[in-house]
């Protein structure tokens, strides 16, 4: 039996979910938690936001995100994939950097503008 | 002379400026202190904005971005790199006058028949909250830290302890791990955090920050730079309790203990403050106590979320727009008190025969509740709405939206309270 807080909206349920009964989901408001708390405990995702270096742009550091999120368990992983990239400006806000991070299907996107610095 | 000067190029001030320009005002312009525009969103790399307003889960820069793009497509004047210095709200009708100055222009006295206010917040200070201890470097606002982590590209420190559980902290601490840091520890002085539920699971919980509510830090040590923070219990009285000091060594403290909006314009300007939300006191339309100024977004009260922001600002916007265009909001005043469990509400006061729609009315609760009503009651003590709520906490914003019927039948002052059921 794993004990979590329900995310999903504000008011935030303790959901208690049994591993060993089909990951059943006990003390959720609504269905949205039930759905939660099995996500929860068998894959948990998140997205991912960092930033990257770039040259020739009005700030040193240029901000990405995954384009969907990855296995909560990558994150680290991916942090060191994050710290090698290098860019100069400009770049376009979704502009991919790398694809299929670490194979997990999604992309490290660039998450804003940002152009060439005269 | 402009129609329209906006004062803040951040997410209130791009909304305002919008709107006003889609009902067909054409002189507007934007005064923005930084050198580009969308506001603190450019430092907020994280996701989780745009969800009501997007109806998709954004980052701040690309939030910012769409209002920057919807920007760019109308012909709004923008000023980067300009501070306004002074506000002169005109007298019976003169235009108003906004002195402000940059490297270009020099010092400009522009003269507008509207102005919206739009200037945010900035972070409660170490100062602000009296923690004793030496004065090394290495503390910080987390919003300060972000802006450095975020944008200029600097680490500022390995081992942090973060002081308040707001939502800029929660974030710093699961920013500041992802980048190698390690948070020891995460100290709240309230018995509940003042940060929204999913922050708390994913910045804190995920990388096992343990929470400490109802303490506080009661001494940094290190001459040049932190070297070692002592945490204590506190009591119901908000005093720490002796022999439950634990230490912690590190090299960083991060302040998250609150926002101020940022007024010093505003009540230069003589305009009326809330002495509760350290804002102006607005009307239904976001029209302060001076006629064509008007206020939006963190200068009036903290936000939670940006989408709040843009909405309320678009009110600003609209009414900004229908006053240049001479439709003035009047008639009688009804005034909205805060009563048990409510520590303000915005608007305070609402000019119930200038309502189209339901009045919207933003507040904050002073105790976490789970199954609650909201009672609007008037002063001859009828209840002349109520709204149940299954949860509230003081770090989430509320909103009841009063239907302008009702509103005209209540007998001023209208009390907004909470009952526990």
């Amino acid at each position: 039996m794993k004990e979590l807080i329900c995310i999903v909206c504000p008011k935030g349920c303790h959901l208690k979910v049994d591993e060993e009964n089909g990951y059943a989901v006990t003390g959720n408001g609504c269905p949205r938690g039930a759905e939660y708390g099995k996500n929860e405990l068998r894959n948990p995702t998140r997205m991912l936001t960092s930033t990257v270096c770039i040259e020739g742009g009005i700030y040193p550091r240029l901000p990405v995100k995954t384009s969907r999120a990855i296995p909560k368990g990558m994150l680290f992983q991916a942090m060191d994939e994050i710290a090698k990239v290098r860019l100069t400006a400009p770049v376009h806000c979704g502009q991919v950097l790398i694809e299929n991070l670490l194979g997990t299907g999604a992309d490290l996107v660039a998450s804003r503008d940002m152009a060439a610095h005269k | 002379m402009y129609d329209l000067i906006v004062v803040g190029g951040g997410p209130a001030g791009l909304a305002a400026a919008c709107k006003a320009w889609e009902d067909g005002v054409r002189k507007v312009l934007v005064l923005e202190r930084d050198k580009e525009l969308g506001g603190i969103l450019n430092q907020c790399i994280h996701s989780g904005f745009g969800l009501q307003r997007f109806k998709e889960e954004l980052t701040g820069p690309e939030y910012a971005g769409r209002y920057i793009q919807m920007l760019r497509k109308t012909g709004v004047e923008v000023k980067l790199d300009s501070m306004v210095l002074q506000i002169l709200p005109g007298k019976d009708g003169a235009p108003h006058q906004v002195h402000a100055i940059n490297g270009q222009d020099g010092y400009m006295v522009l003269e507008t028949k509207a102005i919206v206010l739009a200037m945010g917040c900035r972070e409660r200070t170490r100062g602000a909250i009296s923690i004793p201890g030496e004065r090394g470097s290495g503390i910080f606002t987390a919003g300060a830290a972000q802006r450095y982590l975020n944008m200029e590209g600097y680490m500022v420190g390995r081992r942090v302890v973060i002081l308040g559980s707001g939502d800029i902290g929660l974030i710093m601490a699961r920013r500041m791990t992802l980048e190698g840091a390690k948070v020891l520890a995460c100290v709240e002085l309230m018995p509940y955090s003042g940060g929204l539920t999913r922050n708390i699971v994913q910045c804190l919980q995920d990388f096992d920050i343990p929470l400490y509510l109802s303490h506080t830090i009661t001494d940094i040590k290190g001459h040049d730079r932190v070297e070692q923070v002592t945490v204590s219990q506190v009591g119901p009285d908000r005093r720490p309790v002796p022999g439950t000091e634990m230490v912690f060594d590190c090299d960083t403290v991060l302040l998250s203990v609150g926002l101020i909006p940022e007024n010093e314009l505003t009540r230069q300007a003589g305009i009326g403050m809330d002495r509760r939300t350290n804002g102006a006191v607005v009307y239904e339309n976001m029209e302060t106590g001076i006629p064509g100024i008007f206020a939006c977004g963190n200068v009036v009260h903290v936000h939670d979320l940006v989408d709040y922001v843009s909405a309320e600002s678009e009110r600003a916007g609209a009414a900004a727009a229908a006053y240049v265009q001479g439709t003035e909001a009047q008639g009688p005043v009804l005034e909205l008190a805060a009563g048990d469990g409510v520590s303000y509400t915005v608007p305070q006061h609402v000019r119930t025969e200038s309502l189209a729609k339901p009045a919207e009315v933003f507040f904050r609760v002073n105790r976490v509740t789970q199954a609650a009503e909201i009672l609007a009651t008037d002063a001859a003590g009828k209840t002349i709405a109520r709204f149940k709520r299954e949860h509230m906490a003081p770090g989430e914003m509320e909103r009841v939206a009063l239907p302008p019927q009702l509103l005209k039948l209540a007998q001023g002052p209208l009390t907004l309270s909470i009952r526990e059921v």
